[in-house]
């Protein structure tokens, strides 16, 4: 046993990157595959319509630990082959983040009037052009407050990856509570980063919010 | 893959569904109480109150609630207070709802025009009567979306407490998968679960929705 020293406060900030590079990596796969299901939900074939809502259904429908089990411990199995620890985090983290993306967007993109698309088709705008310049930057402004707010929720559920053994900042503060027995510190910092993380964007959400709302 | 083995800890699961649902229902009631008295506080002119309702959802919606059912259940012994680990996640499952159901609700009453409330008061009506009849019923309807669906996140959540030793459904899901090995089909099978319970509350969201809201809207 010993005390609370700065190597633990160092530890707990080192800790932090991971946090940080499973945010990215959800972000980074995440984004263009909700953009697909969003694209896919509004689809005129209304085949990929029920497919992508399912898709979305499902994921949204499973616990979180559920989808990091399921591709941490069980997928592996499964395909009898060795998969990176940070690859099935990964998987997990992707769809987590295109199901709720995707929702998100789809209700941006058809927020806006449907007489948009028409006077893009009547300028002689290609059905791409017309999503590319009319559509899209009117649904990104309308989404962006809740994608944000998802950011938020995004950064706390890279929490869930320290029961799987990832060193990021909540299962630095496990470890530090454990070394010290002095559980209220470790804990309190960890809870007090993560709220130095996440009320910036809250704010942020918010405020971008109150601004869509003035305007039109 | 086989299924088979996991067929004889059925009783287990079901018993692990149970404990879910109590910790989802239990921790639900108990946030939506804390919802309805701080979207209350947050009307009120008690100004020192309505800043410590803030603080508390800002602190409860900005953190894991992974590090939330931590605190109360390794930090709170230190202060003398032990709680079980049902209990304790419990506490911290009903304290993060509460902090959403607060902004739910608090925009739920804020959904009504200040117009309806004098034209309720123009018509002869007493404080509780305006409340009652005017503000409370398209309040509840402009809240029920938000409230249901996170009353669903609510029910993914409580797979958290597994992490304290809460002997609910994702605990289950552990005991088997050290007893069978069978991480694939344990996972799927627990994924399947939750999944069914989460499409059963939307369905009868649904249809309560449907039933209880019915009046027309205007537009």
């Amino acid at each position: 046993m010993r005390s609370f020293s700065l190597i633990d406060f160092v530890s707990l900030f080192t800790a932090l990157r991971w946090t940080v590079a499973l945010v990215v990596l959800a972000l980074l796969f995440g984004a263009p595959l909700a953009l697909g299901l969003a694209m896919g939900r509004i689809s005129r074939f209304a085949g990929l319509r029920w497919t992508m809502a399912a898709l979305i259904q499902v994921i949204q429908s499973v616990p979180l630990l559920g989808l990091l089990f399921f591709f941490y411990f069980g997928m592996p199995v499964f395909l009898g082959i060795q998969v990176p620890a940070l690859l099935a985090v990964t998987v997990a983290y992707t769809l987590y983040t295109a199901a709720f993306l995707g929702e998100i967007w789809r209700g941006g993109l058809e927020a806006v009037k449907q007489a948009q698309w028409e006077a893009g088709a009547c300028l002689g705008l290609s059905a791409w052009q017309q999503f590319r310049h009319i559509i899209a930057p009117q649904a990104l402004r309308l989404s962006l407050p809740p994608t944000v707010g998802f950011l938020v929720q995004l950064i706390k559920g890279t929490s869930l990856a320290s029961i799987l053994g990832f060193v990021e900042l909540a299962r630095a503060g496990q470890v530090v509570s454990a070394a010290t027995f002095q559980p209220l510190l470790p804990y309190a910092l960890v809870a007090a980063i993560y709220f130095a993380l996440c009320l910036p964007l809250t704010l942020w959400s918010r405020s971008l919010e109150a601004r869509l709302d003035g305007s039109r | 893959m086989n299924f088979l083995p996991l067929w004889r800890y059925q009783n287990q699961l079901i018993e692990g569904a149970i404990v879910t649902l109590e910790l989802t229902v239990i921790s639900a009631l108990a946030g939506l109480v804390i919802g309805i008295a701080g979207a209350v506080a947050l009307k009120g002119r008690i100004t020192p109150l309505r800043w410590m309702v803030r603080g508390y959802i800002e602190l409860f919606r900005n953190t894991p609630s992974l590090i939330q059912i931590f605190i109360v259940f390794f930090v709170l012994p230190t202060f003398g207070l032990k709680l079980p680990a049902f209990e304790a996640a419990a506490v911290a499952l009903s304290l993060y709802f509460g902090a959403y159901s607060v902004e739910i609700i608090r925009a739920g009453l804020d959904s009504i025009p200040r117009s309806q409330v004098e034209a309720g008061q123009c018509l002869g009506l007493s404080g509780w009567q305006v409340f009652r009849h005017i503000i409370l019923p398209p309040a509840l309807r402009n809240a029920y979306p938000a409230v249901t669906s996170q009353f669903v996140l609510l029910l993914l959540g409580t797979s958290l407490a597994s992490q304290v030793a809460a002997d609910e459904l994702f605990h289950v899901a552990g005991f088997i998968e050290s007893r069978t090995y069978r991480s694939f089909e344990v996972y799927a099978v627990i994924c399947a679960v939750y999944f069914a319970i989460a499409m059963s509350f939307k369905a009868l969201f649904a249809v309560i929705g449907l039933a209880a809201f019915r009046w027309p809207r205007r537009r």
